[in-house]
């Protein structure tokens, strides 16, 4: 009851200098506006980040060969070749947190179709399950396949950018291109993906049986290592498996030699030529099984290439919820800063608030004592003061969280970032509108209800 | 029994080391009902007075009695309640508040009552005082829309809407001509006589203080003249046992 009055009261000296109450919001509207709007593209930055990272490919992890070094000098991460298609087929095979695992060879060359030509940012050779790991879909046309891979088939997937440079959205499938010296069939498009996080445009890309890419564009040979070399169990491994060179004639029925011996094969090294690649991507089941997954591949990595317990790794293991962590401290610490910013605007705006409140104080110090001469105790003065600074702030609030929202909405139709609405950002902001005026409404409240009524009276 | 008595008032200013004595004990009594002129000329103490009689301030030393009450060393808090309760005040510039009608003016007093009146019923309080100071007519109007007479009862219903029993007046008269002065003197003479009401009217116009039954003077912070009643402690007027019926209040001025 006494409070609806004050609140009338409050209202109506509001409304009777509406032009000065308008003004003295400003301060808190842009104080609001801007946490809201800042919260929302702040989410919307860190949603666009997600997606680039999940466009990289869901719960992926990436395999990479580990350093050499000589005498004390590293020559950093990948500078050995000990990953191997063998590899890649035993995480899939033994490690069950594992859903599906590609090899990856790189190449760099030049794209020639008709009277064009195109260097793309990446050309990558891989299995058809690639496709699986980067969840990658297929726009149109069909994957290549195991046999494919087995055959050195010269044949290739195009990403959408390729499509366009080189054919002009028109439909490429079954055409002939020449990669470096090597004519490849297009066999399918795949689906746009856009730029990736670091802003390269991933639709710039040739997918093509990793076996083409090593053995036939790039022509690099692959790496020699003597018996002594961790044998790798590739020499004797069965091919079974899709991605091996080792016995490219699965129908050697026949023994032309004799099996060596495990003596023999000790006695006469032969130099045993191994295959590697350049990365081995996997994908967890989930982001939850992630953990377990870099276990179970280092453990079987270790095994398969007979590091002794104590000895660093030949290979290392990146995931991408490392990347995502380092990406949301990021933007955790862009909203961090745009807080301090916003907090500082509020800061000025209860200022206002109370410059103008003091104001107000002042010139209405002659209402104040006639309402304490009829019988308005300091406490009841006190109430309306503090009633008027905290409404100003939060209708302030309110137009700044509308602000915002527009702000945050202009942004994506203008700047084509994605917003986010944050209804704990709206909470705090209505939260801190009210505090803010209850923060700088006190002292002006404070001091009208001190006042002594002959005093005020008298004042004019 | 007496509605205002003051026993040795004493008021001192300090102004840094000098201390400025303005009331130099002053008693006096004033009995319910009583129409009373308090006259003096400036700085004479007469406004130190009426506001220590008003409840605006508190004496240095002595003690006051209202309506049975000693309130001379009360709180600033405890005393707007007194205020709320007991006393109306009319001011000579009336002190309206701007851009407010003249219902809300009215009603205002009844926001800061102890005795939580309703919204509805400080309405019908309001409508009906502006009724009976003849602005039943003008309620929505705001001050600017008013004459100074018009003014000067909108803020005489206010002093009325707490139902006091002590009705003050500083120089109600000093900012209107003499034909509205005459209607608003003849205002108090009837809340005097037909409700019984105490008023206190303080003035330096002779012909205001006329129309009271007793004039006090005061001269250098003492009472020269009128602080008892020539009958002493006489039976009250008629006018307050009037006060307390039923419906006084209802009675057109």
């Amino acid at each position: 009851m006494r409070f609806a009055k004050t609140l009338r009261f409050a209202l109506r000296a509001l409304q009777s200098n509406i032009m000065r109450s308008a003004l003295t919001c400003v301060g808190i509207i842009i104080g609001i506006a801007a946490v809201i709007a800042m919260m929302e593209i702040g989410n919307g930055v860190t949603a666009l980040n997600q997606k680039a990272i999940a466009s990289l490919g869901a719960n992926s992890l990436m395999v990479q060969p580990g350093m050499a070094a000589s005498g004390g000098v590293s020559f950093g991460a990948g500078s050995t070749v000990t990953l191997t298609p063998q590899d890649c087929d035993a995480i899939l095979r033994e490690c069950p947190a594992v859903r599906a695992a590609a090899p990856v060879v790189g190449a760099n060359s030049q794209i020639v179709y008709g009277s064009r030509n195109w260097v793309p940012m990446s050309i990558v050779g891989t299995t058809p399950d690639y496709l699986d790991v980067r969840q990658w879909p297929l726009d149109d046309g069909a994957c290549f396949t195991d046999q494919d891979v087995r055959n050195m088939s010269k044949v290739c997937l195009i990403g959408q950018t390729l499509k366009r440079e080189l054919f002009d959205n028109t439909n490429p499938i079954g055409k002939e291109l020449r990669l470096g010296n090597v004519s490849v069939r297009v066999l399918g498009v795949v689906g746009s993906k856009g730029a990736n996080m670091f802003g390269r445009d991933q639709d710039d890309v040739v997918i093509a049986p990793w076996t083409t890419i090593k053995y036939r564009v790039s022509g690099k040979t692959s790496g020699v290592s003597s018996a002594q070399a961790p044998a790798n169990s590739a020499s004797g491994s069965t091919s079974t498996a899709v991605n091996t060179l080792n016995n490219p004639y699965p129908s050697s029925g026949v023994q032309l030699y004799p099996a060596p011996s495990p003596t023999q094969a000790a006695d006469t090294p032969q130099p045993i030529r191994f295959t590697n690649v350049n990365q081995i991507l996997t994908a967890a089941d989930s982001p939850e099984e992630i953990p377990a997954a870099m276990k179970q591949i280092t453990a079987l990595l270790r095994e398969r290439h007979r590091i002794p317990a104590g000895v660093a790794e030949d290979f290392t293991i990146n995931d991408m919820t490392e990347l995502m962590n380092t990406f949301s401290k990021t933007t955790q610490l862009i909203g961090n800063l745009l807080m301090i910013v916003a907090a500082i605007s509020l800061v000025v705006g209860g200022v206002g608030i109370m410059n103008i409140m003091l104001v107000s104080v002042t010139e209405r110090t002659h209402e104040i004592g006639l309402r304490m001469a009829v019988g308005a105790r300091s406490f009841d003065i006190l109430g309306q003061f503090l009633t008027e600074a905290v409404i100003l702030c939060l209708l302030g609030g309110a137009t700044g969280i509308f602000l915002g929202r527009g702000i945050s909405i202009l942004v994506r139709l203008l700047m084509r970032w994605p917003t986010e609405i944050s209804i704990p950002a709206i909470v705090a902001a209505v939260v801190v509108s009210a505090t803010v005026g209850l923060v700088f409404g006190y002292y002006p409240a404070w001091k009208a209800s001190k006042l002594d009524p002959i005093e005020a009276l008298r004042f004019e | 029994m007496d509605l205002i008595n003051l026993e040795e008032i004493r008021k001192t200013y300090l102004l840094g080391e000098v201390s400025l004595p303005v009331l130099k004990g002053i008693s006096l009594r004033i009995a319910r009902g009583e129409y009373i002129a308090l006259m003096g000329a400036s700085g004479s103490g007469k406004s130190t007075l009426m506001n220590i009689l008003g409840c605006l301030d508190k004496p240095t030393s002595g003690r006051y009695w209202l309506d049975g009450e000693e309130i001379s060393q009360l709180t600033p808090d405890q005393r707007a309640v007194i205020r709320s309760r007991k006393i109306g005040f009319v001011f000579q510039n009336f002190n309206l508040l701007k851009r407010t009608s003249a219902l809300n003016q009215v009603m205002m007093p009844l926001a800061y009552s102890p005795d939580n009146v309703s919204e509805a019923e400080a309405r019908v309080r309001a409508a009906e005082l502006l009724e009976r100071v003849g602005l039943g007519d003008r309620m929505h109007h705001e001050p600017s829309q008013l004459s100074g007479g018009q003014q000067q009862r909108v803020a005489i219903a206010r002093a009325l809407v707490n139902r006091p029993p002590l009705l003050f007046a500083d120089e109600p008269t000093g900012n209107l001509d003499s034909r509205t002065s005459v209607e608003i003197m003849r205002m108090f003479e009837k809340l005097n006589q037909e409700e019984g009401i105490t008023i206190i009217v303080v003035t330096h116009a002779t012909d205001v203080a006329e129309h009271a039954s007793r004039t006090i003077r005061i001269r250098d912070g003492i009472i020269e003249a009128g602080a008892f009643s020539a009958e002493g402690d006489g039976p009250p007027p008629l006018a307050t046992v009037l006060r307390n019926e039923e419906g006084a209040f209802a009675r057109p001025l």
